[in-house]
């Protein structure tokens, strides 16, 4: 389906409510570095450094990829993982 | 424009909701059963839950001229107590006649636990047994992509399933595609943060057309906003997209898919206006 803005007006809309968003992510950031305490071995930020990473990329599904660095993985063999659990109980 | 908020849950919400989405356009809306915010202790207590539903709520919205719909299961959360769920499920079948249920739901999975799936696949036995539509939630955050397509798994090796029967909620960017490509509808949830924005929304409008597509506010108890759809419908605006496309999503769909449930009865707001109610 065809998007009806170009994306110079996209641009135009958007940019500063994008300069607004990365500068409450650095914000967050800074203020976890100037807090009491190491969350650098926590999984989460390195979730979010990885997301941003992403952004960083030109691939053309950023939010896919992005939502996929914050969800468990898909085992295809679910169904006989459950079965057998059902088995040994 | 007219528009169907095909998930919320108006038990949570007070009467002035009800007046305030008539005035925002707002002329039906269907609400699946779900968690209270507490675990229920016996069937009674979901037998009384399901006469609200059936009784209180289409009042209540019948006083604003919104015509309201329901849908009846043990939630997921609660799915975890089996025998429970179980005395549920064989209670809900009282229900089933009565006007404006439009079937069983929102049945799915929370955690992607072995008990979920096995209630979800006993919500589905019934479904079948009683030729009912579904609607189905689909897990949050770091669990939806792994539950979503467990879902999918079990929904797709049950050969009695009708795919255009079956409705798959709270879909978003990394789970929306393989929910159209097996031919199932998806509803579009509008939270404030754990789901999607309505400009989200609109970009997979973009991407994946507005076939089988649907778009809620699924307002509740907790952070939610139920004039979500309004916010969608002025942000396809602002993009550009024509009347004919919002109306679409936001109404043509959803009287689409609730026509496939026997007990859907539905007053266009144009009658009401040539009779000069």
């Amino acid at each position: 389906m065809p998007i009806p803005l170009d994306g110079p007006e996209v641009l135009n809309r958007e940019f500063l409510e994008i300069r607004a968003r990365l500068l409450q992510i650095a914000a967050s950031l800074d203020r976890m570095d100037r807090a009491a305490g190491t969350v650098r071995s926590d999984g989460r930020l390195q979730q979010i450094q990885r997301a941003l990473a992403i952004l960083q990329g030109s691939a053309a599904d950023r939010v896919e990829q992005i939502q996929l660095v914050f969800s468990r993985p898909y085992e295809a063999n679910w169904k006989a993982t459950f079965a057998r659990d059902r088995t040994k109980s | 424009m007219y528009y169907f908020d095909p998930h919320i849950h108006m038990v949570s919400r007070v009467t002035d909701d009800y007046e305030m989405l008539a005035k925002m356009g707002c002329v039906g809306m269907s609400e699946p059963a779900f968690w209270a915010g507490f675990d229920r202790g016996s069937v009674d207590g979901f037998r009384d839950y399901f006469r609200q539903l059936t009784e209180f709520e289409p009042k209540r919205a019948s006083w604003y001229r919104v015509q309201h719909y329901t849908w009846l299961c043990i939630n997921a959360k609660e799915a975890e107590n089996v025998s429970l769920s179980r005395e549920v499920i064989a209670m809900i079948p009282e229900f089933l006649d009565r006007p404006g249920v439009l079937g069983i739901g929102e049945i799915g999975l929370n955690k992607n636990t072995k008990n979920e799936s096995i209630v979800f696949g006993e919500h589905l036995d019934l479904a079948m047994k009683t030729d009912e539509q579904i609607l189905i939630h689909t897990p949050h955050l770091e669990d939806k992509y792994q539950g979503t397509r467990m879902i999918l798994d079990m929904l797709c090796d049950d050969s009695r399933i009708d795919h255009n029967r079956v409705l798959v909620d709270h879909v978003e960017e990394h789970t929306i595609r393989a929910v159209l490509d097996e031919g199932f509808w998806a509803g579009m949830t509008l939270y404030p943060v754990s789901k999607c924005t309505p400009e989200r929304a609109v970009d997979m409008v973009e991407m994946y057309g507005p076939e089988r597509l649907l778009v809620n506010s699924a307002g509740d108890w907790g952070p939610s906003k139920p004039t979500a759809v309004p916010d969608f419908i002025l942000a396809m605006r602002l993009r550009g997209h024509p009347e004919s496309l919002i109306r679409r999503i936001v109404y043509d769909n959803p009287l689409r898919f609730f026509s496939g449930s026997r007990n859907f009865d539905f007053t266009p707001p144009e009658v009401y206006q040539a009779a000069g109610l």
